[in-house]
Formats: C-alpha cells, structure tokens, sequence
C-alpha cells in the first residue's frame, strides 16, 4: 500500500529531498542505503517535491537510496512494559531488552484544554531544604535548573528523582554524555527505581535529529501514565542540548535566526514542551524538571532567557549549592502556607538575614569595619552555607524548619529577626532565650504583631513586606541578583 | 459570497500554498479538508494563483491535492448578547463547551459557536418603525448580567436606513429577527441580535474620537498616582521575566474601575488562566457585589496551542472590547504578553521568506503594533454618550533589556510607560515598577505639582543611594542622608503596595489624594536630626507606621488615630514647626 521511491535528488545536512505523490506532512519514511536503515519525518512538501529530515543523518545515504513512506507520524509504543526499559531518541531499545510496538501513540500530540487543568496543589517533597523550605516544588509545576557546563545538576536531577513520591519517572537525555547516562541508569537501579522509569536516552555520539524527539517521546509518554492516574516526574538534561539541536538544524535548513543563531520559533518550541506539565481535572499529573546549561553563565542567552517566561520559576545552582536569590518556585506560595505555621516565617526570615549577610561579605572586602551585627552575620551566613544549602544535606521539611531555628537561636536574639511573638514563643528553642533578651525580644514582637500576623496567613512574598532590619534597610542588587 | 475552491500544493509548518481558480481576496478564511476534519487558515499572501495560508490548527498529515474551501470571509467573530464571563481561545471557541466535546485536550478542527443559540434574551425595543438609523446605532436592549447590552445596526451596514419594524417586547434568541430595515435602494434587510466582524477591522460606528483625559484607576498607587493610565488611553509593561508583569495585570483586572475588562492571555502559560478561570467566579466586584466573572471575557491562547491562533487572539480580544464600547461602557483590555504576539508573527514572517527586520521580526512590526493600540481610544457614541476601550500590554523582552524592537515600537505608540525592573523584583519591591524610568503622558488622579515634588525626591534620593554606595554612609551628609531616607520612605511606604492585603492591596483615587497629600507634607518638613542613626531609626518607625495606616480601612478611627500620630511624629523632628 505505500509506495517506495527509489531517486533521492538532493542532500543536503540531514534533509533528503525526492520527488513524490500523496506523501503527508510529518509522515514517516523508512531511508535504506547500503550503509545503513534510518526512519526520516517529511518536513516540508512543494508540488511534488518532498523534503525528508533523516534521524540517523543523511550521511552515507545514496541517491538511489530507497524510500518506503510508512503512512503515520512519529509514535511510541505505549504500556507497563516500558517500566525499566532504556531507549534511544528515536524510542528503540538501548538496553538488551526486546523491541516493542504494541498500542502506538502520537508524539507531539495537542494542548491540554487550558479549562481541564486544575490549580496545583499538592507540594513534591525533595529532603533538600533549600528546595522544600525556600523554594517548594509542587506536583505539576515546569521548572528548569540554571547552571553553568560542570555543575552537578545531573545528580541533583537523579537525586529528586529518588525522593520525590511520584509513581513513574521519566528520563530524557538530550546529547548526554555517556558517562552521565551511566551515571543516571546505574544510580536508579542502586536504588530499586530503574523499576518504575522509563529512558529516553540520546548521547552526544548519536545522530542530532534524535536529540530533537526525546522532549516529544518522553511527554507523550508520561502523558499517557498520568491519563492513567499516575504521578509522573520528568527529567529533561539538558534542554540547552535540545535547543543547539534545532539551531543547527534551522541552520542547515537555511532558516533566518533571530537571536544568536536560534530560530525564531525558539520560545514557542520550547513552551510546546514545557506546557506538557499538568494536574489534569480528573487524572494524574506531569510534574517537568529540566536542566538548562547556561553557555557563558549568562542568564540573558536565549536558551535560560526564553526558558524563564515560559517554566514557573528556576533553580540556579552555582557553585554546587542552590543559589537563594534568582531562584524561584512561581507555584510555592500554594502550598507552603499548608505546610507549618512558621514555614513561610522561616523562608523570610532566614533569606532576608542570609541578605544581610552577602552585604556583610561585600563590606568585608571592601575593608569596611565590621560590627557586632555584622560578625553575628558572619556566623550566621557560615552556618546557613553549611547546614542548609549544601546540597548534600538530605533531610526532611518539618526538621529543615527546626534546624533552621537552631541556627536563628545559635547566631541571634530573638528580637533581631523580626520574627512576631507567637511564633517565637511557639518554635523559638527554649534553652537558648536567654533571660535578659527576651523580654525586649517580646516588647519589639509584640509591636509588630499586628502586621506580622496578617502576612504570614495572606502574604504570597510577605518578605518584603516584613520590617526590615536595620542593617539590610538597604539591600544592594549585588546581593540580591544571582550573576552580578 | 464566493465559495471557491483551492487545492493544497506546499505544506511548511503551519503555512499552506494552495492554488485557486476564482477570486480570493487577503485576509479570506478558507478551511483545509483533511477527510472529515476542516482545519481553519487565512490567507496571508496571494502570488498570480497561489495563496499563502497560515493554519490556525496543527497541519500534519495534509497532502499537496487536498481541496481546500475558501469562506468569502475574513477572520470575525461574533458579537452579540452573552460575551461576558466568556473563556474562548483564540478564535472564539468556547473552551469549557470545548471540553464538554473533546476532553481533556484541545481537538483541531472542532469549531464551535461562540454564542449559544437556544439563550432566551429578555428584548426591549428602543427604535420605531419609521425612525432614520445608521451602523451602531440602538434598536433595542437585552439586559446581560449587569449590563443593558444594545442591540445595534450591524456595524458592518453602511449608509442610511429606515426601521421598518421592530418586534414587540419580548423573549428572542440571538438568531431572531428582531427589526426589519430598508436601505435608500428600498430593499429590506432582517436585523438579529447576532452579528459578524472581521478582527482586523477596527469598529468605528461611533461619532468622534476624543483625547483621553479621564483617569482610569487601578487603585495601584504608583500607577494612579506616578505612572496613571487614562480611560481610552493606552500603557505598556515591560519587564525580564518573573518580575511581575502577570501579577499586576491580575491585579489590575479585578480592581481596575472600568464596565468591562478583555483578558487575552497571549502565549504565555495556561496555569495563569487557569487561575484566572478559576477564581474570578469566586470574587466579588466591589463596584457591584457581583462575581468578577460577570464583567470579564477571557480570551485564551496560551503559549502551546497553535500559533497562528496566538496572532488572531489579540485581535479578537479588541474587537469585543470595542463592541462593548459601543454601548457606552469603559472596556480595558488587558492583554500578556504582546512580545507572544510579536513572534507569531515573526514565525510567520519568517516562513513566508519575507527579508527580515532588526533581530529577524519583520519590517511592518512597528506599523502592526501602532494599528493595534489605535484601537484603543475613547469615543462619542452617535447617540452622544461615550465610551472607551483602553490596552494595556506586556512586553517581554528578550534578556530583559528594552532595547529590542517590540519594546521601542510599543514605547513609540503609547501614552504610558510602566518599565519593570530586575533590581526591584529581586529585592521584593512590589510592584516592581521602575520610578525612575516609568512615564505617563496622563493626567494623575493627585495634584500635579505634589507628583513632581514626589518625582524629585525619588530621584534625588536615588542619587544620593547611588553616591553611598562608593563613599559609604561616612562619606555621606546628613542632609544629603535624610534626603535619601524620605525616598526609601516614599518607596516603600507609597510605592509598595501588599498585594495580599485586602484594604493595602487596592487604593482608591480618594485615598491616594488623601494620603499622598498627608505624605508630601511629611516630604516637604525640614526635619534634623543629632545623627544618622537617630535619623534612621526614626524613618523605620514612620515607615513602619506608615504601612500600618495602609491596612487600616480608612472609614475607621484608627485611620485618623495612626494619622495624627504620624503627625505628630514628623512635628517632633521638624524645625520651625
Ligand atoms: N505585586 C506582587 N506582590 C507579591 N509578589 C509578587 C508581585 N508581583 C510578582 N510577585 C512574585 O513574582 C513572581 C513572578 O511574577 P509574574 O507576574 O508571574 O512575573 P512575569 O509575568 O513578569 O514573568 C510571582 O509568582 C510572585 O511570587
Ligand atoms: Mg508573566
């Protein structure tokens, strides 16, 4: 019934084109030279002529190759039996196991009917507190990691993945190394949970069209767990990999870039994945954590920049810890305030002195005096680098939170943090009041109560609504802006 | 109407060639059949007999030799009774009805009417027979919520007609004839409740057009007070991401004073809307007691539903809110983001192979932005009451820098300039307006020499800030200190305003004239202290002070209470009081 054709009469990147009939766009063909088989998608029809990208890449194909249109679009088998499996992008196996083709499903297939979605709700615990304290994850939301070539964004993904209570995790790997494929595949088996993923994997050797289905396998993939009612997480690394992909090949397709070599369809690409993410009205969700490498640590690259109107927030990780200011969880504010009554005090409090303490630093280095205040800064910014953000602490939110009084009482009086008194008096560690302070500590609490007690039930941000203390009255943007 | 046929030669992403025999014209929408299913497009360009059409659906699978039929009709929607508290995409498909059909995803090629048919509308007839009318003008009303919604001569009617008859009082659909006019020809035309418009025209039965000079109140106090909008005028916002262009405009949707407010959620997230959707049945209209529903059309095209539609959205988003200007009502559309606009069209552009303008968007992006904030404007309505539709848009900017085309093509063409800033989001200075960069060509809701004054310490304020930064607080005057500290006092005690907070988070024009009148008194006060600490500490009280008076409701005593002591605290630290 299909009819193959036989005269490949131009080549040119990974685009074939041959002259054809009844062809449809985005249909499927089979490409068969003597060097190889490769599947290859119709990009573009004109008259009679058809333009082909090749998966494989168009190298090593002949002009008398043979071309078998295959009379549907890109699919991917769907059911149980890819729990545990490992795939390459173009959803053939990877591992031993057998080739599956049962119950196909469209990739790539329409948006989610904006009147079916629901308002997230349920928060996705991680044990790292600079993710379930300041910056909650919550089931359904699309959030990127920002990080330079060579931070460990990798194992924070894997770890996430691990903690999170989601019932299926699925992996796409964009031009992965193979050693972080390994990594990925060796660290979920460790932990027994190879048995609930699914992996997409293409690696930096494999053919670059490959790179371009993972987003789309991957989602439509998870897509049909979470009809199923399933939770299902999704880790994309690295979305920067995936967007070089299609720059080159808008390149070779002769396309006008718009910023920096990227098409103009950047951001509308990217959003098209991204909006996968869902808490469906009546099924399961799609929760999407994705790493966006930042070429040059610049946030305004188009990859990190049109990523970040499109997820609901980002993570930044510098330096091996999760950067407080720049990172954002758009979608915190529905759920932390059902955590603990002090959860969103904490979240203030902490990051505003933590505030005061990059200031500090700045001053320090300037050769400015320090004062008592400041040495308390000092102490206090050490101990929060150390117990909250280094990412291997792994601990759960409700004993982040007390940790994070702890601190508080180890490096201040109550009265300087401008927390109301009843949450002293209901959290602040006992043995650590000391006589003299609290008191005042009351007196100054009290004066505040009024306002304080108001933000902490209604207040998304309260932070800056908060008094602010003395010494951070004026916090400078360096402080405050991750790349300056 | 025509109804010629094509046939599909070229498939390119969401453009179609097709080749026809008869007459087109541009603009003309003609569907695509694929089998059952007919894919919405509109022609974008036409060479000899071949037409460019950009599919508002998804194209996989269409085939060079599939029919392709074309309407005689540009891309309109409908206009009629039952707009309001409407959720429809980009071209006016209802989305919850749309649900109800399809499920959980957004079907291509299933188009439903955006009116519902079977809706009895209680009609009172203004026009008798006999009576001389023109487009626009009343034959009737149907009350539609809140609203008396009239029933016009179809805009589209040019010339002169005379009523010929008018039905009686009554119980009509939207289809039901309910005036018969006669053109000068004599020939007789059926009048419904129902009519058509293409989105790209705008709607111009009305007399004149008049300079916006009224305010229009947001109830935000850097906007009203600072930066104000006018009813009819037009404002952009632009801002890096996450610095709170979607917050303000959701802010500005439920508090803005205006009849009706157009929502058109161009290509950004759908979890915005879906808060929107979600919650606007639940809040109530303070003008009115009402659901905020009531008053607001959503019109959805959200950043993965086709593209084409995401262009079309903005358009179908003006042409209700001129419709609803022609009753005489204040419309404000609000639409985020324009930028989402900008790259479908820049898509487009770009498939049709057109030679590209500054950082690839085409050559006519500046002129198609300054015809779609024309559509704003207030207006005379032929019967002398006036109405008007004012926009205000996003903008977002690539890297957050305004240097890139859709932020200068806007800043070209609007009447107000409400620039976000990555500095003041990050330090949680909400709304994240930029004092210093923002302007406004309105009147403001306080008196003007008092904004100047307001305006003068801000920036000197920020002089002197900028100034520490290098000399520290030892290199700094005390003057030049207290100075500083009345403009962090002004900023985060007038400026900053609690979203969250019921009574903060909305500030009507009498309060701002009130309090701002209060605070310049506090600006203008010679005040001394023995140092920079004393001087510090004592604007942390007032400032502290200050917002606890924000909160409180200014009916109650307490609102006078904190008054004099803020009063009485500035006395204290004032020379020759
Ligand atoms: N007025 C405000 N008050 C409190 N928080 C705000 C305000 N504006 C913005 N935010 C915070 O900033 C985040 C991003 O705001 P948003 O309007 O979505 O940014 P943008 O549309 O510019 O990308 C919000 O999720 C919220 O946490
Ligand atoms: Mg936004």
């Amino acid at each position: 019934m299909h009819k193959v054709y036989h005269r490949v009469h131009n080549i040119a990147g990974n685009v074939i084109n041959i002259r054809a009939e009844g062809v449809r766009y985005r249909e499927l063909a089979e490409v068969t030279s003597r060097n190889g088989t490769s599947l290859a998608q119709v990009i573009r029809l004109q008259d009679d002529e058809v333009s082909l990208q090749v998966f494989a890449g168009a190298r090593g194909v002949a002009t008398d190759a043979q071309v078998r249109f295959l009379g549907h679009a890109m699919q991917v088998p769907f059911s149980e039996a890819l729990l545990g499996r490992i795939f390459t992008g173009a959803a053939n196996p990877r591992d031993r196991g057998p080739e599956l083709s049962d119950n196909l499903v469209d990739i790539g297939g329409p948006s989610v009917n904006p009147a079916k979605r629901i308002i997230p709700r349920n928060m996705v615990r991680t044990g790292i507190p600079m993710i379930d304290v300041f910056n909650t994850l919550v089931e359904s939301q699309k959030l990127p990691i920002f990080a330079r070539a060579g931070e460990p964004y990798n194992p924070l993904l894997a770890r996430i993945a691990l903690q999170a209570e989601v019932d299926v995790i699925v992996l796409g790997g964009m031009g992965l190394k193979h050693d972080d494929y390994l990594y990925f595949r060796d660290t979920l088996e460790e932990s027994g949970a190879l048995s609930r993923t699914v992996m997409f994997v293409h690696t930096a050797s494999d053919p670059i069209v490959e790179c371009l289905l993972v987003p789309d396998i991957s989602l439509a993939v998870a897509e049909q767990f979470a009809l199923e009612g399933k939770r299902v997480l999704v880790l994309l690394t690295d979305m920067t990999g995936f967007a070089d992909a299609m720059k080159e090949i808008a390149i070779t397709m002769e396309q006008i870039p718009s910023n920096r070599g990227y098409p103009g369809d950047l951001y509308s690409q990217l959003a098209s994945r991204y909006e996968k993410a869902v808490d469906f009205d009546g099924a399961g969700s799609i929760t999407i954590l994705a790493a966006t490498t930042m070429p040059g640590d610049d946030v305004t690259h188009p990859v990190p920049d049109n990523t970040g109107y499109i997820t609901e927030g980002q993570f930044y990780l510098r330096n091996g810890r999760i950067e407080p200011f720049g990172s954002l969880s758009r979608l915190k504010q529905q759920v932390n305030g059902d955590t603990r009554d002090d959860h969103r005090t904490i979240m203030d409090t902490m990051i505003q002195l933590f505030a005061g303490y990059r200031e500090t630093l700045e001053k320090q280095s300037m050769g400015f005096r320090m004062s008592d205040w400041d040495s308390k800064l000092l102490k206090y910014g050490e101990r929060f680098e150390k117990e909250m953000m280094d990412l291997s602490v792994n601990i759960p939110l409700e004993q982040a939170l007390d940790l994070g009084w702890h601190i508080l009482a180890d490096c201040f009086e109550p009265m300087e943090t401008g927390i109301q008194s009843k949450l002293i008096d209901a959290f602040w560690p006992k043995s650590a009041v000391g006589d003299s302070s609290s008191a005042s500590a009351k007196a100054t609490a009290d004066k505040q109560e009024s306002e304080d007690t108001t933000e902490t039930e209604a207040d998304a941000e309260p932070t800056d609504e908060q008094p602010q203390s003395e010494k951070n009255a004026e916090k400078p943007e360096e402080a405050t802006a991750p790349n300056a | 109407m025509s109804q010629t046929q094509g046939t599909i030669v070229g498939v390119n992403g969401n453009m179609i060639t097709v080749e026809f025999k008869d007459a087109v014209s541009m603009n003309e929408v003609g569907y695509a059949r694929l089998g059952e299913l007919r894919l919405m497009s509109e022609i974008v360009r036409i060479r000899g007999t071949r037409a460019d059409l950009q599919v508002f659906e998804d194209t996989s699978s269409l085939s060079v030799g599939d029919p392709v039929d074309f309407t005689g009709e540009l891309l309109s929607v409908e206009l009629g009774p039952g707009l309001l508290t409407q959720v429809y995409d980009g071209l006016q498909n209802p989305l919850p009805k749309l649900a109800e059909e399809c499920g959980f995803f957004l079907q291509r090629g299933t188009y439903l009417s955006a009116l519902p048919r079977d809706t009895k509308w209680e009609f009172t007839p203004t026009a008798a027979a006999g009576d001389t009318v023109t487009a626009g003008e009343e034959l009737g009303s149907v009350p539609e919520g809140i609203f008396k919604h009239r029933i016009m001569v179809p805009f589209r009617m040019r010339g002169t007609y005379t009523v010929d008859s008018v039905v009686a009082a009554g119980t009509y659909t939207i289809e039901d004839t309910i005036a018969t006019l006669k053109d000068e020809q004599g020939e007789t035309i059926e009048v419904s409740m129902l009519q058509r418009w293409p989105v790209k025209m705008p709607i111009q039965a009305y007399r004149e057009r008049l300079r916006p000079t009224e305010p229009l109140v947001t109830k935000s106090r850097i906007v009203d007070t600072f930066f104000p909008v006018a009813r009819g005028g037009t404002y952009c916002i632009p801002g890096p991401f996450g610095a709170g262009k979607t917050v303000l405009q959701q802010l500005t949707s439920r508090h803005a004073d205006v009849d009706v407010v157009v929502v058109a959620a161009c290509g950004e997230r759908a979890g915005e809307v879906v808060e929107t959707l979600r919650e606007f049945p639940e809040l109530s209209d303070p003008r009115t007691g009402k659901s905020l529903m009531d008053r607001t059309i959503i019109i959805c095209n959200t950043s993965s539903m086709p593209v084409a539609a995401r262009e079309a959205s903005v358009y179908t988003a003006v042409t209700l809110a001129g419709y609803y200007r022609q009753m005489g009502l204040n419309v404000l559309l609000l639409a985020d983001s324009t930028s989402r606009w900008a790259q479908a069209l820049r898509e487009t552009s770009g498939r049709l192979e057109e030679i590209p303008g500054e950082e690839a968007f085409p050559a006519y992006l500046e002129s198609v932005i300054a015809s779609f904030y024309e559509r704003g404007g207030v207006v005379t309505l032929k019967d002398g009451t006036t109405g008007s539709v004012t926009i205000g848009g996003t903008v977002s900017p690539a890297g957050g820098n305004f240097d890139e085309p859709v932020t200068q093509g806007t800043l070209k063409v609007v009447g107000a300039f409400h620039g976000l800033s990555r500095a003041r989001s990050d330090a949680r200075r909400y709304p994240a307006i930029d004092p210093l960069d923002s302007w406004s060509k309105y009147p403001s809701v306080v008196d003007n020499d008092a904004v100047e004054m307001g305006r003068s310490v801000l920036r000197r304020g920020s002089e002197v800030g900028q100034m520490m930064k290098v000399v520290g607080e030892e290199g700094t005057s005390l003057d030049d200190f207290i100075l500083y500290l009345k403009s962090e006092y002004l900023d985060s005690s007038y400026l900053q305003q609690n979203a969250f907070d019921p009574v903060d988070g909305a500030t009507p024009a009498e309060r701002q004239k009130h309090v701002f009148g209060v605070l310049t008194s506090f600006l203008r006060a010679s005040m001394s202290f023995p140092e920079k600490t004393a001087a510090r500490s004592f604007f942390h009280q007032l400032t502290q002070t200050t917002r606890d008076w924000n909160r409180v409701d200014m009916g109650a005593k307490e609102f006078k209470d904190i008054q004099e002591r803020l009063e009485q605290m500035v006395s204290e630290v004032t020379v020759n009081a």
